[in-house]
């Protein structure tokens, strides 16, 4: 899903985390680091990890392997072979130190370092080990044989730190998204709910062999998340075929002389970041974007095309007759009925009688109308003046047409791409 | 139990005897010091069983209930992990009582042989007190694994070959090969499971299950996503041929028949599934095509007939983004290229015409040719067979035209979904040539200013017209 993203939130993150680096590799430093062995080893793990990235539901990056291995440390109740255990500020070091070394490939082919998440997980690491460190002498006295209340306490721990990740990442997306933070945070916990419960796991159980097994138990206990890592990968591929799919699809209107070069994209486009502004969740986001990229398909079985394309300027009987041929169409999958119902109602008017709101008219719905309007208006134009007298024109219509939130909406993001231009 | 054939009868009723004496034999040996740890992983087994049941859409399932029942071989060894192994017994599945049972006896017997295994090579039992090195059971955990994996498949594919009356070869060739890798890899979480458990017990199951869970989850997810994925583009594919109801079902079955060419000329399997996706997308492009146009009734202008073999360069348009594609975006594009040079978009020739167009054009030509159109009356396969043999080498590649009628003589070709025949000419208007409607020689022999005049006079050119707004 495309986006503009404002990267000014991510400041403050950075620096606390680098301040927490900053201070940890100092005291590391200054400590000396025992057990030199235990923590190359988990370096090294954490860099593989990072290496094997992948992309979760909805274009989220993730490295649950490295985010174990960092777990697994930052949690280790004692070394192999001797006493003591990693300090907090050993942890981060080896944490950051491992991330760095593990993100340098993809950086070289120059795909770049993902800075807010080597902050995000920095941040998760100091919390995880802080409040593990205390609790520790109370849940084990000697652990070498741990017991059922050092497991406990250990995913007490990363449950913790897994929440305020994704807590962190939801702040970081809605500011940069300009999304409403409940609904990010609802969306957040969504779509991580699954891979980080396979992460604390992982993290939790090589903490508790890795004394006992010693660090074999890093590579066999890294297998199934491996495996639920493969499991993700191929949801992600199969993903972004069916989107690349009907994107290409889509097109079909346009070669065909139906509609505009380029405008069920940009009123996808447009659509999403308008969804996404007025706190539709995920899911339905996804369905927006397929219903934006479809809402045409309708003129198809049309034997002449609108002149332009513009669905706007043919009377509203047939406009509703295209939408609901496209619904039709697209029902037909029988996986999309969100979408079909979205597109059926696309034409449908704000306010159909003086002063009564249609409550069944998706939000989505809405939205399209709005931008397809606007897309007829402006079309790939990139002058500023035109698309102010697009958003005049529509803004007439907020008493009965269109619903003059999404206009309101539109109207802020056409202003901030002008900020942007200058 | 009396549907099944009587050797199948037997089989079961012998693995459900042998089953119970294991079962009998543990009662006597099983020592009751490991119940405390034997209760917890049976309610485990149960549990996975009943909160996880088998997923009606997923083709293929990760079994919970199986690294559990390895876990216990390690734990309690033979004389105790038949009985968790039994526990399979409880599930709230639609299969017949004896399935449920026989289900419950194989994991009693792969428990008990396993376990035997596991104490053979010198493999100690973990118990709870967690003395033990890692190094000392590793290798007899494999060999439990591998001897659990073996007896299991073993049982199935004896059991399914029996009832259904097919070699057991084909049985594991078709459905549990794939699965042997991804089982064995399952076979590690039992391992971690039954260390873990030496450790901290109980609440290990916890940990242990949840990424496996995950993984479960997101491959479910991922077969339904999949399945959507298809019945989408399948939907899509219709919206090209609600423009045209003589063409319905036409994509499905190019599809299929380019799919037979493939196979014949053995063709790896992923060019395969790209040939498949050639087969149903080659006219997408048509879509891009005025219905008006494509619904014309009568002769068609210069003009609309450049608009109609517009089809093959407006598909590629349409599909050259789709990565997954490869090979297919040329197949769709070149599909009415000819053998002798004389087809569109470019006019290639012979081997610089790319396979996927060469089969492409043959199963067009081949679906085209047996099913209704507006002006004829579908053609018999076997008419079809001798016009596309009439046209090797001139229209069509000759490999491929062989390939397609050894396909059909050992297959066999189901022409579905095909318009009642009533409502078209009747067949002595059938044109005598072998094609594909929108190919040149069509325009040719109208006597269209793009081509040189011919013999049109031969042909009732109303119907060679209909045949122009067809299209293939």
């Amino acid at each position: 899903m495309s986006q503009e993203r404002d990267l000014r939130p991510v400041g403050p993150l950075l620096v606390a985390a680098a301040l927490a680096v900053v201070t940890a590799v100092a005291v590391t430093v200054s400590q000396g680091v025992p057990q030199v062995w235990v923590a190359l080893a988990f370096g090294l793990f954490i860099a593989m990890g990072e290496v094997l990235r992948i992309t979760l539901p909805g274009g989220r990056q993730a490295a649950p392997l490295a985010a174990a291995g960092s777990l697994a440390f930052a949690l280790l109740p004692i070394y192999p072979d001797v006493e003591g255990r990693p300090s907090i500020a050993l942890a981060v070091t080896v944490v950051t130190v491992g991330s760095v070394v593990g993100a340098f490939p993809s950086a070289l082919v120059g795909r770049g370092m993902h800075l807010d998440e080597l902050a995000r997980r920095i941040i998760t690491t100091l919390i995880a080990a802080a409040i593990f460190e205390p609790v520790l002498p109370h849940v084990a006295a000697d652990p070498r044989l741990p017991d059922w209340k050092l497991a406990l306490a250990m995913m007490v721990a990363a449950a913790v730190a897994a929440v305020a990740d994704a807590v962190l990442a939801a702040g970081l997306r809605s500011s940069m998204s300009h999304s409403p933070l409940r609904t990010a945070v609802s969306d957040e916990v969504h779509a991580l709910l699954g891979i980080a419960s396979a992460i604390t796991a992982t993290g939790v159980l090589s903490a508790l062999a890795v004394p006992k097994m010693g660090l074999i138990a890093l590579p066999v206990f890294a297998v199934p998340l491996l495996l639920t890592q493969f499991s993700f990968r191929r949801y992600a591929t199969i993903d972004a075929t069916y989107l690349q799919t009907i994107r290409s699809l889509s097109k079909v209107t346009e070669v065909g002389g139906y509609t505009e070069i380029g405008h069920s994209r940009r009123v996808a486009r447009l659509a999403v970041m308008i969804g996404r502004e007025m706190g539709v969740n995920e899911s339905n986001l996804t369905d927006l974007e397929y219903a934006a990229l479809m809402h045409d398909i309708g003129q198809l079985s049309l034997t002449e095309p609108i002149p332009g394309g513009a669905t706007t300027m043919v009377a509203p009987v047939d406009q509703r007759r295209i939408a609901e041929l496209g619904a039709e169409v697209i029902r037909q999958a029988g996986v999309l009925d969100h979408a079909a119902l979205i597109v059926e109602r696309q034409a449908d008017p704000y306010r159909p009688h003086r002063g009564q709101l249609d409550t069944a008219l998706p939000v989505e719905s809405r939205i399209i109308k709005v931008v397809n309007a606007y897309d007829d208006l402006v079309g790939a134009s990139l002058e500023s003046d035109r698309k102010l007298r697009a958003i005049e024109r529509l803004q007439l219509g907020i008493d009965r047409e269109y619903d003059p939130v999404v206009v309101d909406t539109l109207s802020r993001i056409i202003d901030r791409q002008a900020d942007y231009a200058y | 139990m009396q549907e099944l054939p009587v050797a199948a009868r037997a089989f079961v009723s012998s693995v459900l005897v042998a089953a119970g004496a294991v079962l009998v034999l543990c009662l006597v040996r099983f020592s009751s010091t490991y119940l405390g740890t034997l209760l917890p992983l049976v309610g485990m087994v149960i549990l996975a069983n009943v909160a996880w049941p088998q997923h009606p859409h997923v083709r293929v399932n990760i079994s919970l209930a199986m690294p559990i029942a390895l876990a216990s071989v390690l734990l309690l060894g033979p004389f105790g992990a038949p009985f968790v192994g039994a526990a399979n017994a409880v599930a709230p599945s639609d299969f017949a009582w004896y399935a449920r049972l026989y289900n419950a006896a194989m994991g009693a017997i792969c428990a008990f042989l396993s376990g035997l295994a596991y104490v053979a090579v010198g493999g100690a039992l973990l118990g709870n007190d967690g003395t033990f090195t890692v190094q000392h059971m590793l290798w007899p955990a494999l060999v439990a694994s591998a001897v659990y994996e073996v007896v299991n498949t073993v049982l199935i594919v004896a059991v399914i070959a029996l009832t259904n009356r097919v070699s057991p070869l084909a049985v594991w060739f078709g459905a549990l090969a794939e699965l042997a890798l991804p089982a064995f890899m399952y076979s590690t979480f039992g391992l971690i499971l039954a260390v873990i458990w030496s450790y901290v017990g109980a609440i290990s199951a916890v940990l242990v299950l949840a990424p496996l869970t995950v993984a479960r989850w997101v491959f479910a997810a991922f077969e339904l996503r999949q399945e959507a994925y298809e019945a989408t583009m399948r939907s899509l594919i219709k919206s090209v041929e609600t423009k045209d109801l003589y063409t319905r079902g036409h994509s499905e079955r190019v599809s299929r028949a380019s799919v037979l060419i493939g196979r014949r000329s053995g063709m790896r399997e992923d060019r395969i599934s790209s040939l498949r996706y050639a087969g149903m997308l080659h006219d997408v492009g048509k879509l891009g095509v005025p219905t008006s146009v494509l619904q014309k009734a009568g002769k068609l202008t210069e003009d609309e007939f450049e608009a109609i073999q517009q089809h093959t360069v407006r598909g590629r348009e349409i599909t050259k983004d789709l990565e997954f594609l490869g090979e297919a975006i040329e197949g769709i594009h070149l599909h009415h290229e000819r053998i002798d040079g004389r087809g569109y978009p470019l006019g290639l020739k012979g081997t610089e015409i790319p396979e996927f167009a060469r089969i492409i054009a043959v199963a067009d030509a081949f679906d085209s040719m047996t099913t209704t159109r507006s002006y004829r009356g579908a053609r018999s396969v076997e008419d079809a067979v001798v016009e596309l043999r009439a046209c090797k080498g001139s229209q069509f590649d000759p490999v491929m035209v062989e390939s397609l009628v050894e396909a059909i003589d050992s297959e066999g070709w189901d022409v579905s979904d095909t318009i009642d025949s009533d409502t078209v000419l009747p067949l002595e208007n059938v044109p005598s040539f072998a094609s594909d409607d929108d190919d040149p020689t069509v325009a040719e022999r109208l006597g269209l200013p793009s081509a040189a005049p011919d013999d049109a006079s031969e042909l009732d050119s109303d119907t060679v017209a209909h045949g122009l707004e067809e299209g293939s």
